[in-house]
């Protein structure tokens, strides 16, 4: 059915009376249902059976004919995936995690009947000693705060209503009748929101340009090709609010007079397309897209196109060569896009991120915007938290938080006891950063400064088992495989750095080793054609500021001090060994020699450096040097 | 090993796909539609197929190999039945995913990107998966597999050498 303007408020209104008990956006205690199981339908808590958790529930609420009282929700990313499956059970907000299937039926059964949560499978982190804490108030998420995440964990993605009955598709309401294309883009650029995607263009002004340019032929086209590696900011918004990127895209397309969108997405996001297929076939049956939009003069129509796996598509003239259906590789700017892109119209390009906040702007007003963030990045940026750290997931913070803050108080710092070593920003662009810097406050300036990015988002934190020459070696890695091989610098001089780099890992670098890395560096900076060669040294000349100590290891005494190159290391068992023989029984090459209950030997020679005898060892008694 | 690909093996997929390229005749920049139902239909995308394409969008067949070879989803030759892929993004990257595929390379004798000789197993090095909450991720065909140990690897690896073994045997007869 198509909408007419007054008909949103009408579902939203009703719609809501069932969410009530989800405690946002606003509490209404009253409505149909007693309990609400919310279940987080992500990527990741899919990938651990999610998917069958959320049967389980069905199941069993079915069998006893509750499910007028029961609500079993589908929702995007929580956050917390490291706790995932993740399970919220309402009213209360209880915070299940590491759910597994037969878990369903104790929750069901105690929980959901019972009314008496289960301590036991309850985050930890959540029970007190006089109480249990609910989701919202648990450290990881207490010290967030979330814009562009605002709806991911609330309402089921695959349904329209739910966004409706969040505020959705009511600032494009707002823009589409009471606002001017001008207006628009005058809020969005007095908002100062700046590109999420990584470079931090001012992105009122990238509107202005493309609106500037005669039509009647213009795109508007998202960028949710998110290839950095450990980055997974992108795939949640979609998986978990994919209308509000199609509303931002419609404003858009409204404010600089395009009447057509894509949606440049990786192919390797099988989630995150489906959603935004069933999303866009929603928006269009609801008359959001398409002819005369909720019945006003505006048309626009949105379709997907699906990467095929090449990192240098997220650049933008590159992704523009992909959707027009050509090898993705970038050329020279200027032209902007904003003034020659897709098919050589003047195209708005911005990342799913950056969309995610246009609603917020034009619906609450840009001042209210900027009360978050600081004065030249105001707003929030999300953060795909990964590596040796407690709190894997997905953190959104207000700009000008400290890397400490978001490592320690939301991260929850590294486990096992081990030592903070680095937390890398901005992926194979960015650079490691150390310890000493982690008071840095993450805005676009400041981490430029200090030798790294902001990039997509995504956040590796790094221990003292991490060797930092590995790590430049793994990004180079990464970089020689994405480089489209247009340009020389980039071809050419990574491929020069990756061979230095994996000499020095192999014990085989010289003293000179340096001097060439650092003016290959400086030549693929300067001289490679797109961003992507341009920063590809970031993660090489960032370490060897902060870790030169490590380089100079490799090459001088030929020693990995984390234990990490293989060439580099040896494997020894101390006195704490208890003569078990697991290690001599597992040992490939049978080279470790000892009798029962005597300490054991490793013969160095004939060892391959497998690890296994690590691995094994019920005591920790192999260490490596 | 070198696979040729025969069109009366595949008739009912032909026909389907000359529908979807019928769909796609006469709008522009819809080649990598094509070649995503291609390569999801058949596996591959072989020469039989890249001149079906080239006919039915007008686009050389030159062209269509030059796209084929830059995007990483795309292959020129079959993939095994059982394509196990180990992530090496940076989150399992850190959290000792290259051992994994060391691991890997020993029990089945293939480099990442290789079959094995009897088309059961192919070994791909993928790209961040983002679900680096579980790190390290391993996917066994569509299967992710989480937080995976080299223990727990060698008994994946065990199950599915015997699986497919017995996959491998009906089809040699």
């Amino acid at each position: 059915m198509k909408l007419a303007r007054t008909d949103l408020k009408a579902i939203a209104e009703k719609t809501i009376e069932y969410m009530h008990l989800r405690g946002l956006p606003e509490d209404h205690p009253e409505g149909p249902y007693k309990k609400a199981v919310i279940i987080c339908r992500g990527t990741g808590c899919t990938s651990s059976q999610s998917d069958k958790i959320m049967e389980r529930f069905q199941t069993l609420i079915a069998a006893d004919k509750n499910e007028s009282s029961i609500e079993v929700v589908r929702t995007g990313c929580f956050g917390l995936c490291e706790a995932g499956p993740v399970v919220i059970v309402h009213p209360g907000g209880t915070f299940y995690s590491h759910v597994k299937v037969d878990d369903a039926d104790i929750i069901y059964r105690e929980h959901l009947i019972g009314d008496q949560p289960v301590k036991k499978l309850i985050y930890p982190d959540a029970v007190l000693e006089d109480g249990i804490l609910p989701y919202s108030e648990v450290p990881f998420t207490m010290n967030q705060k979330r814009v562009a995440l605002r709806n991911c964990g609330h309402i089921d993605p695959e349904r329209i209503e739910e966004y409706l009955a969040h505020g959705g598709y009511q600032a494009l309401e707002k823009v589409l009748f009471d606002m001017t294309p001008e207006a628009v883009i005058a809020e969005v650029t007095a908002s100062g929101l700046r590109g999420l995607g990584g470079g931090g263009f001012p992105t009122g002004r990238k509107w202005q340009f493309t609106a500037a340019n005669p039509g009647p032929e213009k795109y508007v086209v998202c960028n949710a090709d998110e290839g950095d590696p450990g980055a997974f900011m992108d795939r949640s918004i979609l998986e978990g609010d994919p209308h509000t990127v199609i509303e931002a895209m419609i404003i858009a397309g409204y404010a600089i007079g395009a009447a057509q969108g894509f949606i440049y997405i990786r192919a390797e996001y099988p989630i995150a397309v489906q959603r935004l297929e069933i999303a866009i076939r929603q928006a269009e049956d609801a008359g959001l897209l398409g002819d005369r939009i909720l019945g006003s003069d505006f048309s626009f129509r949105l379709e997907l196109r699906l990467g095929a796996g090449a990192f240098v598509c997220g650049e933008e003239t590159a992704l523009i060569a992909s959707i027009e259906g050509n090898r993705g590789m970038p050329r020279n700017k200027p032209p902007f896009p904003a003034n020659s892109g897709l098919w050589g119209k003047p195209t708005l390009i911005n990342n799913v991120e950056t969309y995610a906040n246009i609603p917020v702007i034009l619906m609450n007003g840009a001042a209210s915007f900027r009360q978050t963030g600081t004065e030249k990045s105001p707003g929030t940026k999300v953060f795909a938290l990964g590596g040796k750290i407690k709190n894997v997931g997905l953190v959104e913070v207000p700009m000008g938080t400290t890397l400490r803050q978001v490592v320690y108080d939301i991260g929850g710092g590294i486990p096992n006891g081990k030592a903070f070593k680095a937390v890398q920003t901005g992926g194979p662009s960015g650079g490691c950063i150390g310890a000493e810097k982690l008071d840095t406050p993450i805005d676009f300036d400041s981490l430029k400064a200090i030798g790294s990015m902001m990039g997509s988002g995504g956040m590796i934190v790094m221990d003292e088992d991490n060797c930092m020459v590995d790590v430049a070696r793994f990004y180079m890695d990464f970089i020689t495989d994405e480089s489209c091989g247009k340009c020389t610098p980039c071809r050419e001089g990574t491929k020069r750095m990756l061979e230095i780099l994996e000499r020095i890992c192999d014990g085989k670098g010289e003293k000179s080793d340096i001097d060439r890395l650092e003016s290959l560096a400086v030549t693929a900076q300067q001289a490679s054609l797109c961003a992507l060669g341009q920063t590809a040294a970031n993660p090489v000349l960032s370490t060897l500021k902060t870790f030169r100590d490590e380089y100079d290891a490799h090459i001088n005494e030929k020693r990995c001090p984390a234990g990490v190159c293989t060439s580099l290391i040896s494997f020894f068992i101390t006195d704490a060994c208890i003569g078990c023989t697991k290690c001599a029984r597992n040992c490939p090459v049978s080279c470790i020699a000892g009798t029962v209950k005597e300490r054991h030997v490793i013969d160095r020679d004939a060892c391959i450096r497998c690890g296994i005898c690590q691995d094994v060892c019920p005591v920790n008694a192999v260490i490596r040097k | 090993m070198a696979v040729t690909f025969d069109p009366n093996e595949h008739k009912e997929a032909l026909s389907e796909f000359a529908a979807t390229l019928d769909r796609l005749r006469g709008r522009r920049g819809v080649l990598m539609q094509a070649l995503h139902e291609a390569q999801s239909r058949f596996g591959h995308i072989p020469p039989y197929v890249q001149e079906l394409i080239s006919d039915a969008l007008d686009i050389p067949v030159s062209m269509i190999y030059g796209v084929i070879t830059f995007y990483a989803r795309f292959t020129l030759e079959p993939t095994g039945r059982c394509e196990i892929g180990v992530c090496l993004g940076t989150a399992c990257y850190v959290k000792g995913s290259a051992r994994l595929i060391e691991d890997i390379e020993k029990a089945l004798g293939i480099k990442p990107g290789q079959t094995t000789e009897d088309g059961s197993f192919t070994l791909t090095a993928t790209r961040c998966v983002g679900a680096c909450g579980l790190a390290p991720v391993v996917t066994v065909n569509q299967d992710v597999h989480g937080r995976m140990k080299r223990e727990e690897m060698k008994k994946l690896l065990a199950f599915l050498k015997k699986e497919y073994a017995d996959m491998a045997a009906e089809v040699a007869q």
